[in-house]
């Protein structure tokens, strides 16, 4: 433990999309800690790099970030760690910048933010390889002494570069940046005095309160997030009369710093950057003009769509049985272990089949972050936002939004997850909010049923229902586009959003990052929603198993006489409008642990001997005849076809789903929306069934 | 000196030397961060195919951003 905290700590900055993640994966191998920062939902990652002489070093993966000035919770994150504003993060004490040494204007314009902080800083030029084979040429010797800190050439996707890194990182004569800038004339008055303000009401170092004051110009809506402190009453006051001043006098004083800045870094870039000879278009850009074209573009869209799901679709179905058959053979032999009792069914029916009907579903989860990695990784999530954003501007989205929501017909959990992508906090709620309403595969299996149900064997045309199969899918799209459009409208009204979005070069992917990627999301997944999942399965089991009935009792008088079973009846009176009886209502309870719990729940319910709920692939057709014989009291038929039709639309809209709710509460660290969504979902869902239901009936269904 | 025109009217594969720039408003910030800056050579590159955003290269990469931000960007198309 001593030499972690006497370890120096190292902290890797750069622009999104210039190889960080893939940096701190070479330096730091598998010794890694991922979490989050508390209280906003950004990725932490921690790791300890050795030096050349073997001591531990700590690194840190900030967030990519274009500036200090951030825009988005992933850059106030970063900011804030680098001003050393967060307590749950050690202030770095030296900074590693990577640049995209292809593009080496931008990337520097954060490094040269970073350069004012007054640390020692390493600058790390990356893809040196495309430098090269695009013909130019960067002179590292005249970068280095120009900015008077090691430059050190790399790849790091093959590692090139990385022993000299090490060995930069191993100096303890690491020399601070040369101030090559200075702070233009018409600001440089305020900046000294909300530097000496901030040195001595803030307590901020003097080298770091100079950061902080040039900073203080450029972060205009200053995104506050939690963990970080706030300015004293006195640099506050000095802050805003300079403002008011400036802005009487019609003086541009953010425009002033972030021209001054570009200025001096072009001065750079033009002595250190010999531009190769213009060549014709590269690859990327061929690449562009088919993915990006009016016609081409949507059809490479849906290849690669369907593909993803064709590939989820077959390949998680053989892990998914073995997880399933384990699942099971883990509660046989708990059975078997221990002496029969309720701390036994407890672990075996509530503990064990509650999240074991979870982790069924990992391999789907951990394919679609797998894809979700790659498509990020290439650089192709960049293409199909830019190509969709139009669409989703319909509805006051922006085009990040349309992979998430894309992601969530297969599994609303990485859809939700792949949302950090958004960087307006508001539209990345409203994403979440709506996420869940496409329609998943967990409410396949109700959809088979009903539609089992409904239509007679080979009567119908299978084309019949694979329309309405479709049509269910159609359904829940509008209606996560119609409440995206009604949040922005309302609840989460805000500016337009911008599509200011970097379209990075095509690369082929790191496998072995986007593998790391995939197994840290669905660690995370399994480590957060693990609790609240296990908590609600406990729940569950409880409210089915208890009041214990006899012991001759059968499975279908137990669940009638439990709590679940009383509580289907006490809230017959609210789904009787929709059609619904209390058996049905017992389905919709026990259910919400996961859609597809519906089909074997109910075929306990109806009392169908022997059914396999934990087969996938058990034959419904005994369930489908029981569903057809079920009656009410008074004798009409239970599962008319209108009332397996309103059971296929409650399904479509109601918030069924705790992972959901668990990943939800992750994501926006609070109950507050979780609970709005189950509420707005399933009230969403009982009044269309309820007018689906009523207008049918009235109609004469 | 040719006419000042809204980078928004630009047409694909033209360049243009950007003249005016909005001093305030959200977003105008980060696209000067981005290297968005009067005096900075631009080329549209392609519009997206349902009309909206525009995708633009400048310093050597690639950025999109939507006709209602670049409708106040103004520049003077290269000859």
């Amino acid at each position: 433990m001593k030499s972690e905290s006497t370890a120096p700590v190292f902290a890797i900055v750069g622009n999104p999309n210039c190889g960080k993640s893939t940096l701190f994966n070479a330096l730091t191998g598998l010794k890694q800690k991922v979490g989050n920062y508390p209280g906003v939902t950004v990725e932490k990652k921690q790791g300890t790099a050795y030096s050349q002489h073997g001591l531990p070093l700590t690194v840190i993966d900030l967030p990519g970030a274009y500036s200090l000035a951030a825009r988005s919770p992933d850059e106030a994150v970063t900011r804030d760690v680098l001003l050393g504003r967060r307590a749950d993060t050690p202030t770095p004490d030296r900074i590693i910048c990577l640049v995209d040494a292809t593009n080496l204007e931008r990337n520097l314009y954060l490094v040269h933010q970073v350069m004012d902080l007054g640390r020692p800083v390493i600058l790390a030029l990356n893809m040196m390889d495309l430098v090269e084979a695009s013909g130019m040429t960067i002179r590292i010797g005249r970068l280095q002494t120009a900015l008077g800190i090691p430059v050190i050439p790399c790849e790091a996707v093959n590692g090139k570069g990385l022993i000299e890194l090490k060995l930069a990182m191993s100096r303890t004569d690491l020399p601070l940046p040369r101030h090559a800038w200075d702070v233009p004339g018409a600001i440089a008055a305020a900046v000294a005095e909300l530097q000496a303000s901030l040195a001595l009401n803030d307590g901020k170092s003097p080298l770091s309160a100079r950061a902080e004051a040039l900073l203080l110009l450029t972060d205009q809506d200053s995104i506050r997030v939690a963990g970080s402190t706030p300015l004293s009453a006195r640099t506050a006051e000095i802050l805003a009369t300079w403002k008011k001043r400036w802005e009487a006098e019609g003086m541009d004083w953010a425009g002033t710093l972030v021209n001054s800045r570009y200025e001096a870094i072009g001065r750079l870039a033009a002595e250190v950057v010999q531009p190769g000879a213009a060549s014709g278009p590269t690859v990327s850009d061929r690449i562009d003009s088919v993915v990006t074209h009016p016609l081409w573009g949507w059809l490479v869209l849906g290849v690669v769509m369907t593909l993803i799901f064709v590939s989820i679709f077959t390949l998680a179905e053989y892990p998914m049985d073995w997880i399933g058959n384990g699942v099971s053979a883990l509660a046989g032999w708990v059975k078997g272990a221990l002496a029969p009792g309720d701390l036994r069914d407890l672990l075996t029916d509530g503990a064990i089949q509650g999240v074991g009907t979870i982790v069924t579903f990992l391999p789907q989860i951990l394919i679609l972050f797998f894809f979700i990695g790659l498509l990020e990784n290439t650089g192709y999530m960049a293409r199909a936002a830019f190509i969709m954003d139009r669409m989703m501007s319909r509805v006051g989205l922006n085009g990040r939004s349309f992979i998430p929501l894309l992601s969530s017909y297969a599994c609303a959990i990485p859809g939700i997850m792949a949302t950090r992508t958004i960087e307006d906090p508001k539209d990345r709620l409203t994403t979440i909010l709506v996420a869940p309403l496409m329609s998943c595969s967990a409410r396949l299996p109700v959809y088979l049923l009903m539609i089992a149900a409904m239509m007679p064997g080979n009567l119908v045309p299978l084309a019949t229902k694979v329309g309405l199969m479709l049509f269910m899918y159609a359904i829940g799209t509008f209606g996560a586009f119609g409440f995206a459009w009604l949040f922005k409208r309302t609840l989460l009204k805000g500016a337009p959003p911008l599509m200011i979005m970097e379209l990075p070069p095509y690369r082929l992917p790191g496998l072995k990052d986007v593998a790391m990627h995939m197994v840290q999301r669905a660690g995370l997944f399994l480590k957060r929603a693990g609790t609240v999942i296990l908590g609600i399965s406990i729940i569950l089991w409880f409210l089915s198993t208890y009041p214990k009935s006899p012991a001759t009792a059968t499975q279908t008088q137990q669940v009638e006489h439990s709590f679940a079973g009383r509580a289907g009846h006490a809230i017959e009176p609210l789904i009787k409008p929709i059609g619904f009886d209390w058996r049905i209502g017992i389905g919709l309870i026990s259910s919400f642990a996961a859609r597809e719990v519906f089909v074997s729940s109910t075929a306990v319910v109806f009392s169908v001997e022997n059914f396999d709920a934990t087969n996938d692939h058990a034959d419904i057709a005994p369930l489908r005849v029981a569903l057809r014989h079920a009656r009410w009291p008074d004798g009409r038929a239970l599962f008319t076809p209108l009332v397996c039709l309103t059971l296929m639309i409650y399904y479509v809209f109601a918030m069924q789903c705790m992972s959901t709710i668990a990943v939800v509460r992750r994501e926006t660290n609070s109950w507050r929306w979780p609970i709005f969504q189950t509420l707005y979902m399933t009230g969403a869902a009982w009044i269309f069934s309820f007018i689906i239901y009523q207008v049918g009936t009235a109609i004469g269904f | 000196m040719a006419a000042e025109i809204r980078l928004s009217e630009l047409a694909a594969g033209k360049a243009a030397v950007i003249r005016s720039f909005p001093k305030s408003g959200s977003g105008f910030l980060r696209l000067r961060e981005m290297g968005l800056l009067p005096g900075t050579t631009v080329t549209l590159v392609r519009v997206a195919p349902l009309g909206d955003p525009i995708e633009i290269k400048l310093r050597g990469y690639l950025l999109t951003l939507r006709k209602s931000e670049a409708e106040h960007i103004g520049v003077e198309p290269a000859p």
